[in-house]
């Protein structure tokens, strides 16, 4: 029988989740380093059985872990990441020219066809690959030394290169997103970038329609349809038809459209999932209440889903790296909150019931569906 | 035998114990302790200081002997209790919350 394996990365350790395809029933295995802050593991699509996961610390610095077993046992690999080149400056919260300086790895996203194949997004905002299982780390040094770049500025939680989108169709194709800077795309697997920013328009910077400067917060695609890009901006709910050549809103009725968590159904395109937060500076669902809220339109159209999530007094936020979907029919919806609950929904958001209620918080949640 | 004492965050990730024991020869230096720490414990390398620059971490103390070494140039000899083994090197991380 087919399963799921959900790998949370919190600000303590590392847990892994598993039940079979009902998802009623979980096993949960870790901390897994406990005491270091796990920004995100991932599994590859080409060995799911191989998992990299970002081990970090204020005081002592980045370790990548490498597991072959499927998360029972692991091993570091490499962990240096150094910037092509003499890295320069991009621009710092008050507008100085700033050092580009590492810090931490906030993403991997593993290649769809070969499991040592990997790309990094890192803080400050660059992308590393490594094609030896994580040994060593080279920088895609196109991005960074994009024309914009000296003009890249952090967001609240670091200057992030957070989202890392491969096209399932064509591996040439490569999205990225960074805080604050915006989104980026490569048809070369990631030799070269161009900006997709056009139709964002954001208030907190000079020019609000600028080509970079905008908080992108996370992009998710469908494979099925993957020249559709949806998008969950600091403020406002965005979709691309186009790659990310153009877009508009879609906030549509949504009860505040900041937010960072978006993911969209594993079958069906349309059917995208956002968790709103009330606002930049109250990082919490509006009025204590947690809603998923749910399209079946690809946008503007939005539904709550609220059936097993708590309806008063809820104050967590959800994080841009912490939902993720499953392939099995029906969808699985997954995500954690920075409270340490991780919630699913077998029934593609219908409703939900805690995996678990009290892990740290929770940065990250990925999902495997196993064979 | 000089006696070094790691963070519990770095005796988890090299796998050891409260005190590691390392020959060294003299002069018993700060830069002699962390190199060869870091050729026995590979996964070491960057958690006490930089690869590149060597730098010490910011949020990383150096203590022995109820002084604080943090500021001390790498390769100034480390007092002769400690050469001899008789006091610990403390590798300390900051407290700084969390």
């Amino acid at each position: 029988m087919s399963g799921v394996r959900v790998l949370v990365g919190t600000r303590k350790g590392a847990f892994i989740l598993t039940a079979d395809g009902k998802r009623d029933r979980w096993t949960v295995n870790g901390p897994f380093f406990a005491g270091w802050e796990i920004y995100h593991l991932k599994g590859s699509p080409a060995d799911p059985d191989r998992i990299y996961a970002s081990q970090s610390s204020g005081w002592f610095g980045q370790q990548v872990q490498r597991s072959s077993d499927g998360g029972k046992s692991w091993e570091p690999v490499g962990k240096e990441f150094r910037y092509a080149g003499t890295p320069g400056t991009h621009q710092w919260y008050d507008g100085t020219p700033h050092p580009w300086e590492f810090k931490r790895v906030w993403h991997f996203e593993p290649s769809l066809d070969d499991p040592d194949h990997v790309y990094a997004g890192v803080e400050d905002a660059a992308i590393f690959e490594t094609r030896d299982g994580g040994a060593s780390w080279k920088e895609l040094a196109g991005l960074r030394d994009h024309r914009t770049g000296s003009q890249w500025t952090p967001g609240a939680g670091g200057m992030c290169l957070h989202t890392i989108v491969i096209d399932p169709t064509n591996p040439d194709r490569l999205y990225v997103a960074i805080s604050a800077a915006g989104a980026f795309r490569s048809d070369d697997r990631g030799q070269t970038w161009k900006t997709i920013t056009r139709g964002l328009n954001s208030r907190y910077i000079p020019d609000p329609t600028a080509e970079v400067g905008h908080c992108v917060h996370r992009i998710a695609l469908n494979g099925k349809r993957p020249g559709v890009l949806f998008m969950q901006k600091h403020w406002d709910v965005m979709r691309s038809d186009d790659a990310g050549d153009h877009w508009h809103e879609i906030s549509g009725n949504l009860p505040t459209d900041f937010g960072f968590a978006i993911d969209v159904h594993a079958h069906e395109p349309d059917t995208v999932y956002v968790v709103p937060i009330t606002s930049d500076q109250e990082h919490f669902p509006p009025e204590g209440k947690l809603r998923v809220y749910r399209s079946r339109k690809g946008g503007d159209e939005w539904e709550p889903l609220t059936k097993g999530l708590p309806q008063k007094d809820c104050y967590v936020n959800v994080l841009r790296d912490a939902m993720a979907v499953d392939t099995l029919d029906s969808c699985g919806v997954y995500f954690g909150t920075t409270g340490g609950q991780v919630y699913a929904s077998a029934d593609a958001g219908d409703s939900w019931a805690p995996i678990v209620r009290d892990l740290p918080a929770v940065l990250s949640v990925e999902v495997q569906t196993l064979p | 035998m000089i006696r070094v004492e790691l963070p519990p965050a770095l005796r988890a990730l090299a796998g050891v114990a409260r005190e590691v024991r390392l020959e060294l020869a003299a002069p018993v230096t700060a830069r002699a302790i962390l190199d060869t720490l870091e050729a026995r414990y590979p996964v070491l390398r960057g958690t006490i200081r930089d690869f590149a620059t060597e730098r010490r971490r910011p949020l990383v103390r150096f203590y022995a002997c109820r002084r604080d070494l943090s500021h001390e140039p790498l390769d100034t000899p480390l007092p002769d209790a400690v050469a001899r083994g008789e006091e610990p090197f403390l590798v300390i991380g900051a407290i700084s919350g969390g």
